[in-house]
């Protein structure tokens, strides 16, 4: 009758359900992002130029602003929108903020389909590839902001007040500024002035003192170093500068500009041998590859270990951890040897909290404003005092009460004076920074699995993958 | 007679046939066009570039890492797993000595059992996830404190942050995490079975091992394939346990790499979108190879009771 072996119901109702079983979870991973529509600018018009309002801002127009809500949290942007709504009454209600830890998850459908929003802090974890939006143009240009008179002294430009090498990090190439850095990290070795001076030491300036004090601190039982071993590109936060310290800023300059045989410099190897010195003599907590950076900073924080590469986001994320009598400071990394080209006090410096203001924005105007707020004094203090840390506003802290971490920072700060290095791999080359060099290489040479050698075979390696691969955008050191 | 038929199946089938045409095969064929072109995630605009990114799959050490790890997975993982399910099972429903009214009955406790076995299925990955991941720390994790507290300081072990052992640790995640599951079908397949053909087996002096092997097995073996199928599938993605548990994540070292998590750092992190879907096809091609294997090698005569 009707149905016969030849179809056989039950196989079509099995092999359909195989089909479906096997297509369903496979293609949800590439469906979840479809290309979107267009983009058919919707931009809000322009306002009326004044001094109150030299970026020309429509008065009335909505501003959507999405801040990354890590170890600065976002209450310090939630106070300046209430600034810029008491400068523009009309926009009551009108401003609407999100905060996310997955700023790309949430922002690239946005980009994609043509409607992101005015003001982007894309930082963290999962920030989008800067690389990637210039090279595909996806931003609008800083200029007219960096150009307008400052909020507090209509004397002075916006560009006039930032700390130094801060717009310069915010251009890829050429004259356009894409990007402004909010935060300024001082990256450094961090440690508790406290716990050192219960082993009766000081700050050790050169290597052969380091390694002294982490001896005496393993007889007590405690580590020398520790680092987030399972986010193993905090190591360079101090081995960075250090190799600069050792063979001079063009060595980074060089690994930056993606050169041949970049790595095989001998001050590199200086450095890596001098570090993996430190996992040789056992002055590494025990178990740290293992760690997250919240639990490395914890056993920091617990006096377990003396040191962590880190920046000064962490006085503010470890807080809740850290005891009261703690005194965190940071150095500059230690000295090699009397050889090294930069004296004591070189150190990593540079603009943290990428903000952008995309290119389809429809209220670019808007952003562009917020920032200029949010770089006046009154949202700069704030901010220092919120989340401890410096901004890009050149001074901000007169008349602050530091805290001791964020004090300690801006003297390292001022003892470093010229000597501030700013390699620019995490920002130009993610993925070769934090996965390729950061856990492929250096993880694997603290965790005693790589030889020096070896591990700059490995950066080579990548280096020169990265160098070759023309869907990677090349930037260049001017 | 047959007249017609066709013509009766595709009225049937004809509205489930569009949503499967809308929501399933639009977004296969979207893929593998996105797959021939540049894009970068980050913007709408893109070009097409022909097989650049099928050369590049080929000459990528990370994407043959993560097949290697994805085949290792497919082999390890269901097998453990149903090997583990039915065990489990076997002794839950058969394995008890016979008590007073039945020949064969399960072991003393089993429908408790049956619920703690179940039990970690109803826990989100995500979960799971977080909780071995503590669980492996080196530091204070459980298992660690456990080998410390019986003296067994040697084999204290670094866990996730071991290139060497942290896949097999993700391993042991999956299969805890599915077992459970495996149990209950089996033992709802199991019960099914008439209890005659044990007694029979049992008058006839088999032993357990045997009535497993010449009973039980062949009479489960459509379940059992089913849950090859499903179990695979589970273990060529294995995504949400790389995200959470390993280092980078997807290290030490790759050494957890697989292709669902490079996909999404392809289209995440590097913005290359375009390389993104060429992985996600191979990852179909993969999928599909796997199915046809388990199904042209599980065919069986089928037993009717």
């Amino acid at each position: 009758m009707g149905f016969s072996s030849e179809v056989g119901r039950r196989d079509l109702i099995k092999r359909s359900a195989a089909l479906g079983l096997i297509t369903v979870p496979a293609m949800s991973a590439l469906s979840a992002c479809a290309s979107g529509g267009d983009d058919d600018s919707k931009k809000v018009d322009k306002g009326k130029k004044s001094a109150k309002n030299p970026l020309a801002v429509n008065e009335s127009a909505a501003l959507d602003v999405v801040i990354f809500d890590g170890g600065f949290g976002q209450q310090y942007a939630k106070d300046a929108e209430a600034e810029y709504a008491a400068a523009f009454p009309k926009t009551k209600g009108k401003i609407k903020h999100a905060a996310t830890q997955k700023i790309q998850t949430v922002l690239q459908p946005r980009f994609n389909g043509g409607t992101p929003p005015d003001l982007v802090d894309n930082s963290g974890a999962e920030q989008m590839d800067m690389g990637t939006l210039v090279g595909k143009n996806q931003l609008t240009d800083l200029t007219p902001l960096l150009d307008a008179p400052s909020l507090d002294d209509p004397n002075k430009t916006v560009r006039e007040t930032l700390r130094p090498g801060v717009v310069e990090m915010g251009q890829f190439d050429g004259k356009p500024v894409w990007i402004l850095y909010y935060a300024y990290t001082v990256y450094g070795v961090w440690y508790s002035k406290t716990n050192l001076a219960k082993l009766d030491v000081e700050y050790p300036e050169t290597w052969d003192d380091m390694l002294k004090v982490c001896e005496k601190a393993k007889k007590k039982g405690i580590a020398g170093w520790t680092y987030p071993g399972k986010f193993p590109y905090y190591l360079p936060f101090s081995l960075y500068p250090f190799i600069a310290k050792i063979g001079g800023r063009e060595v980074l300059d060089s690994i930056d500009n993606l050169e041949p045989n970049a790595w095989k410099h001998p001050a590199v190897k200086a450095a890596f041998e001098a570090y993996y010195e430190l996992y040789k003599k056992g002055y590494i907590l025990k178990g740290t590859p293992g760690l997250s950076h919240i639990e490395s900073q914890t056993a920091w924080n617990e006096g377990k270990a003396l040191f962590i590469p880190n920046g000064s986001w962490v006085e503010n994320e470890a807080k809740k951890t850290t005891p009261d009598d703690f005194q965190m400071a940071v150095s500059a990394p230690s000295s090699l040897d009397k050889s090294d080209k930069l004296p004591f006090g070189t150190l990593w410096a540079s603009g943290g909290e990428p903000f952008i203001v995309p290119k389809s924005a429809k209220n670019p105007e808007g952003g562009m404003e917020l920032l200029r707020i949010m770089l006046g004094e009154k949202s700069t203090k704030n901010f220092i005092k919120q989340v401890s840390s410096l901004s890009s506003l050149n001074g901000g802290t007169d008349g602050l009460d530091l805290p001791p971490g964020l004090a300690s920072a801006q003297e390292a700060l001022t003892k470093a004076g010229k000597n501030v290095v700013n390699p620019r791999l995490q920002d130009w080359y993610v993925t070769l920074q934090k996965q390729q060099i950061g856990v492929g290489a250096l993880g694997e040479m603290m965790a005693g699995r790589m030889t020096p050698a070896e591990t700059i075979k490995k950066c080579q390696k990548f280096a020169d993958d990265t160098a070759k691969d023309d869907a990677v955008k090349k930037y260049k050191h001017v | 007679m047959q007249h017609g038929k066709y013509r009766f199946i595709a009225g049937f089938l004809a509205l489930p046939v569009i949503l499967y045409a809308v929501f399933v095969i639009s977004p296969f064929v979207q893929a593998i066009y996105y797959s021939f072109t540049d894009w970068t995630g980050l913007s709408s605009d893109f070009e097409m570039v022909g097989f650049k990114n099928y050369d590049w799959l080929l000459h990528d050490d990370i994407f043959w890492k993560a097949v290697g790890h994805n085949v290792l997975l497919l082999l390890v993982v269901p097998l453990v797993t149903l090997g583990l399910g039915l065990f489990f099972a076997f002794m839950l429903n058969v394995g008890g000595r016979g008590r007073k009214n039945a020949a064969v009955s399960g072991v003393r406790g089993s429908s408790l059992y049956k619920v703690i076995y179940f039990f970690p299925q109803v826990l989100s990955i995500a979960i799971v996830a977080l909780l071995f991941q503590f669980t492996y720390n080196p530091r204070n994790g459980a298992i660690n404190a456990f080998l410390g507290g019986i003296g067994l300081d040697a084999l204290q072990q670094q866990w996730l942050a071991d290139p060497k052992l942290a896949l097999w640790c993700l391993m042991a995640v999956m299969v805890w995490s599915n077992v459970g599951f495996y149990v209950v079908l089996f033992s709802a397949g199991m019960s099914s079975i008439p209890k005659d053909f044990y007694e029979a087996a049992l008058l006839d002096g088999a032993n357990r091992v045997k009535t497993f092997f010449k009973i039980t097995l062949p009479l489960l073996w459509d379940t059992v394939q089913t849950g090859w199928i499903y179990m695979g599938i589970i273990a060529l993605d294995a995504f949400a346990v790389v995200q959470i548990m390993t280092v980078g994540p997807g290290g030490p070292a790759d050494s957890t790499q697989v292709m669902g998590y490079y996909v999404y750092t392809k289209t995440f992190h590097d913005g290359q979108a375009g390389r993104a879907t060429t992985i996600g096809v191979a990852m179909l091609i993969v999928t599909l190879v796997f199915a046809v294997i388990v199904t042209r090698l599980g065919r069986r005569e089928r037993l009717e009771y």
